[in-house]
């Protein structure tokens, strides 16, 4: 049983880490259905901006408590500005082009993105500083859980009721369901749609940052690459929990994570990625639009 | 003429970025140029680079590419080698066999006479039977995998680090001198990480006292990695060996110390590198690793390091050492040799001492290098102390 | 603006470069100005700090700065200027160009056409003769890509499924000729069909399941299978040697005949060239068939095409199937080429690229998946020269493709048939 509390919240961490990566990908595919591959490259980004910034503050000889606070504010702000930067070069002009066409930009942003932030800083792997604090209280459960880990869930869960409350009562957020739900609509009824999505790529970006520095502060390393693959889970997770919902993305992270280790724990790591992926395809089988997600009836 | 004006606006316009992006690198290579400049050129001689530049195992590749460039300024600023001025080409294969075979047929094409690279075994594989043919002189800094030199296929192929098998055995031979029963064997499925895996695990199985009880791959790049570590735990193991790069090392190690699992670690010469304990930090203290016997008071390491420093303003990354010897021992067989010629060249390497950076070294038949050999360290301090 | 835009010469595409996209020159200016400070902002953390985490130690590297300063300045006028052109000609894109115009003039004539073949096809023979043997690789290289391009095209250009997991059928290809070789000595003519055959069986298992998904479900659903037969190469040690992949694969004989690689790479070039041939000849016959024709309704509209009576099921089965069926050949050609595979050729990243050439070429065109896979493979292979930045540069070019020409490179020409004489077309009512 032990074995099996101590898997679980192994999945629960990795869970909550794709979650966080989920959560932006899932806003910017509900508003304007697409897959933005350059969403790793943010939350990498974001990760980078967080270390350099936590670099400098150190170096000046700031109060430990106060770097993580700043390091987080100076990600959000970079990472956002880069995400509103690559909607309006990569993916405004291709409004209204081929659904494909995006996809590609996507594609070679995240490349251009990749290769800028090694050239510019370095290939190698950079050591990232605990910035997270570390609870006393959690010393006992150190076996299962640590401070970084239970961070990491904390700010999942709250970050997904905040985007969910977000979503449901602020004004911009109803401006994001009108515009999802029917573009031309929203235009009609008033909604300035180009404000919505670079708002939508900000906000989708600015969590994406938060992930990034939380994540490479509990994993302790980081380089340029980390994005692609965070990405690639994170948009299984996002797929998988029914592309375009919040709580569907959390959902979908928290099957992928524990699946993963659970797979791990009672088969054989070697084929971790094999179950998440056939967990991935049975689901979308039985269940074509996700676990949360709404099957729209196609019309002519 | 309007195409041709966006055209070449465009051009501009990336030149721009370029420069933007490179100002730093640039002025690198303008520092190099200016050092190697003094010297009128005879002639050149181009020494090939080639490993992943780009995609993500960059990092263990480019390394190779600055340790080239600093011997080829050293040797151009001495005078070149036998008067010709070397020249740093350096081609990217990503690691993946197919890019590889277009780098081979490139330097094939481009006359290129010593190839240094390249990174991955797999990709080595791939490129050797091109380089074969039209007698090209390889040497990788980093391509452990053991057929490569033993199969004898190659005769043109050489490395300046040893096979893993050699280094399997010392592991796995110093493991039972620490009392160790019951092993969990480790790797990142990667072609290094899971051949040295596997021969620990023969190793492992030769030896009646000992146990492998558990054998399993993780995946590169996952997030975390607490899954595989409870399952270190509930195996009972009383010892870890982990057979990869030191990315997934300091993320299972720490993982394993944060979950108060406090069996030794004891992992291969991908991890035996200073950026390990950089980035794993406190967790890294005790773990054990093989690697190329201790060359950190070498001179010639030493020259390198400051060198390294001096021109790129940072410290090196993987498999620099041993890139930097490599450069070395084939620019130095081709001045024994006295011309590029194949045969001259291979018998210079064969039968010549060089002093390199990982020690005075020349080359058996098979292409091995003969003078490196392994050593255990363990990280004490915050430095890579070797256990004798 | 406007009025700016007709006037031609010299001085209007002076002026339009200078004010494009805004009111007048000083606007132009001060919106330039705006983007430089802009990037001057966005780039400062990564590019102007350097910091080292162990010694504390903080490096500024202010020209950065002013660099990107400097080139986003002008590069905004170039990329607004771009825009504007490309707004203009919107409606131009639309109409057949001059060169368009001329290719259909050329076809429609047998002569010509017969002339227009030759001299495509006389470089292309001679090709490896002229070139040195890189040359000759690369384009080896290229010519495996439009196969693939080619086969892609079908499943995502015509009938409109996107699939990200194609690789996984380019590698069953691979190792299907590289085990039976490396076991049972099967030889690379043998191998051929049987590889084009495992290709179409794959096609139809992977199909089955995901008949029912539809868009960006689907294309996860199939990166899934792609990454599962890739683990599963990874993983399954005993058979496929796993990532220490699989060496010494034979490369094609020439009627016994052992041959140097510099010939064994010429022999491939003539095969991949006549593969493309019969690539090129069955997926244009293909496209105009009664099936290519169903394929096109499937991918317009789902549910009005059942409505006319195509059977769903078969029309996106036989597009998977015979989409996998070019890339089990062309994993053939490229196990015998490279003569060593591990799975390490066959990630996500390869499927990116397939389906990058059929985008960026123009979906549903044979000529445009030509003009993709030759950006796509050749163009880093050129950059080599640019080392480092070859890839950054690479990434730029796809963006920047994908922006200026959204609809590929060369957009797909539905095929017009003419109506011709009128007795018999009204004896067949």
């Amino acid at each position: 049983m032990d074995y099996f509390l101590e898997l679980f919240f192994g999945g629960l961490t990795r869970g909550s880490i794709y979650a966080l990566i989920a959560l932006g990908y899932t806003m910017v595919y509900g508003i304007i259905e697409l897959i933005n591959f350059a969403h790793g490259e943010i939350y990498m980004i974001g990760a980078f901006t967080g270390l350099i910034v936590a670099g400098v503050l150190t170096a000046l000889g700031f109060p430990e408590a106060s770097i993580l606070v700043i390091a987080l504010i100076c990600a959000v702000i970079w990472s956002a500005s880069y995400g509103y930067t690559v909607e309006k070069i990569g993916y405004k002009p291709l409004r209204g082009a081929q659904r494909l066409s995006p996809l590609i930009s996507a594609i070679g942003m995240s490349i251009f993105l990749q290769n800028y932030v090694m050239l510019a800083q370095t290939p190698d792997f950079l050591p990232f500083p605990a910035l997270t604090p570390q609870f006393d209280f959690m010393k006992p459960y150190s076996a299962v859980m640590n401070s970084s880990e239970l961070v990491i869930v904390v700010a999942t869960i709250a970050v997904c009721v905040g985007l969910t409350l977000f979503i449901k009562y602020t004004k911009l957020g109803k401006a994001m369901r009108a515009t999802a739900q029917n573009r031309k609509m929203a235009m009609l009824v008033g909604v300035n749609v180009d404000m919505v999505i670079s708002a939508t790529f900000v906000i989708g970006s600015s969590l994406a940052a938060v992930g990034g520095v939380l994540i490479a502060s509990h994993i302790g390393q980081i380089n340029y690459f980390i994005g692609f693959i965070a990405g690639i889970k994170a948009f299984t997770a996002a797929v998988l929990g029914g592309i375009g919902s919040i709580p569907g993305a959390m959902l979908g992270a928290l099957v992928l994570g524990l699946t993963e280790a659970f797979a791990t724990g009672y088969v054989s790591s070697d084929y971790e990625d094999v179950f998440a992926f056939c967990l991935l395809v049975l689901i979308l089988i039985f269940r074509p639009a996700g676990i949360m997600g709404k099957e729209k009836t196609q019309k002519v | 003429m309007r195409a041709k004006l966006h055209l070449i606006l465009l051009c501009l316009a990336m030149v721009a970025m370029l420069v933007a992006c490179g100002a730093e690198e640039k002025k690198a290579d303008e520092k190099a140029d200016v050092q190697t400049g003094e010297v009128a050129p005879a002639g050149k001689l181009v020494l090939g680079v080639a490993g992943a530049h780009s995609g993500d195992l960059a990092s263990y590749g480019l390394p190779s590419v600055n340790a080239a460039r600093l011997v080829a300024a050293k040797m151009n600023a001495a005078g070149g080698v036998n008067g010709m001025q070397v020249e740093v080409v350096a081609q990217d294969d990503q690691c993946k066999p197919e890019l590889a075979t277009n780098v081979a047929t490139k330097m094939v094409s481009d006359k290129v006479s010593i190839v240094l690279g390249h990174i991955c075994s797999g990709a080595t594989k791939a490129a050797l039977p091109i380089y074969l043919e039209s007698n090209i002189v390889v040497m990788s800094p980093s391509a452990t995998n053991p057929p490569l030199t033993q199969s004898g296929e190659y005769p043109n192929f050489f490395r300046t680090i040893a096979p893993d098998d050699a280094q399997a055995a010392l592991e796995v031979s110093f493991a039972k001198g620490l009392g160790l029963r019951k092993l969990a064997v480790i790797h990142d499925k990667g072609d290094y990480g899971m051949g040295f895996a596997t021969f620990c695990k023969e190793f492992i199985e030769a030896d009646a006292d000992m146990e492998v009880v558990l054998f399993e791959g993780v995946t590169p790049g996952a997030v975390d990695y607490s899954a595989v570590v409870q399952k270190i735990r509930s195996s009972g193991a009383d010892g870890v060996i982990f057979g990869g790069y030191h990315p997934e090392a300091s993320k299972i190690v720490s993982g394993m110390r944060k979950r108060d699992l406090a069996i030794p670690f004891l992992s291969d010469d991908g991890v035996k590198d200073d950026t390990f304990i950089r980035v794993a930090g406190e967790f890294a203290e005790g773990v054990y690793a093989t690697g190329p016997m201790d060359f950190s008071t070498n001179a010639i390491y030493q020259e390198a390091l400051a060198a390294h420093k001096a021109e790129f303003g940072s410290d090196p990354g993987p498999f620099f050492p041993e890139a930097y010897s490599a450069a070395l021992a084939l620019l130095t067989a081709v001045q024994n040799a006295g011309s590029t010629d194949y045969d001259k060249v291979v018998e210079a390497l064969r039968t010549q001492y060089v002093d390199t950076a990982v020690g005075t070294i020349r080359f058996d038949a098979k292409g091995d290098a003969e003078g490196v050999g392994f050593a255990v360290y363990q990280v004490q301090d915050g430095k890579y102390v070797e256990i004798k | 603006m406007n009025n700016t835009l007709n006037e031609t010469g010299h001085q209007g595409a002076l002026r339009l470069l200078l004010s494009a996209g805004c009111h007048s020159i000083p606007h132009a200016l001060r919106k330039s100005a705006m983007v430089a400070a802009w990037f001057a902002f966005l780039t400062f953390p990564i590019l102007v700090i350097k910091v080292n985490t162990i010694e504390n130690t903080v490096a500024w590297r202010w020209e950065n700065m002013l660099a990107i300063a400097v080139a986003t300045f002008f590069g905004s006028y170039v990329w607004r200027w771009l825009l504007a052109r490309k707004e203009i000609k919107r409606d131009e894109a639309k109409r057949e160009s001059v060169a368009e115009r001329l290719l259909t003039k050329v076809q429609s004539h047998p002569i010509l056409k017969l002339a227009g073949l030759a001299a495509i096809a006389i470089p292309a023979v001679l090709y490896p003769q002229v070139f040195d043997l890189y040359q000759t690789n690369i384009m080896v290289s290229c010519l495996v890509f439009i196969v693939l391009g080619l086969g892609l095209n079908i499943v995502v250009g015509l009938a409109g499924l996107l699939d990200l997991g194609y690789v996984a059928f380019y590698a069953v290809g691979a190792y299907a000729y590289a085990l039976c070789n490396l076991h049972w000595g099967i030889g690379f003519w043998t191998m051929l069909p049987l590889g084009a055959a495992l290709g179409t069986i794959m096609g139809v298992i992977l199909g089955f399941p995901v008949l029912r998904l539809r868009g960006d479900y689907l294309a996860i659903v199939t990166l899934g299978f792609g990454e599962i037969i890739r683990l599963v190469l990874e993983n399954w040690g005993d058979v496929t040697k796993g990532p220490s992949g699989i060496s010494n694969i034979a490369r094609p004989e020439f009627f016994g005949m052992k041959l140097t690689i510099a010939q064994s790479t010429m022999y491939m070039y003539y095969i991949m060239l006549g593969l493309l041939v019969l690539t090129i000849f069955c997926v244009s016959r293909l496209q105009h068939s009664r099936i290519g024709r169903a394929w096109l309704a499937l991918r317009e509209d789902e549910i009005a095409c059942q409505a006319m009576g195509i059977d769903k099921v078969k029309t996106k089965l036989l597009a998977f199937a015979l989409g996998a069926t070019w890339a089990g050949m062309a994993g053939v050609v490229f196990a015998a080429r490279t003569t060593f595979i591990n799975p390490a050729s066959f990630t996500f990243w390869e499927s990116a690229m397939i389906l990058s050439i059929v985008v960026i070429g123009g979906m549903g065109s044979i000529r445009g998946v030509i003009a993709g896979a030759i950006i796509l493979i050749l163009v880093p292979e050129y950059l080599r020269e640019f080392s480092e930045f070859r890839m950054l540069l690479f990434g730029a070019i796809m963006v920047m493709v994908m922006v200026f020409r959204p609809q590929g490179l060369i957009s797909a020409k539905r095929k017009i048939y003419t109506y011709k004489g009128t007795s018999e077309a009204g004896s067949g009512q």
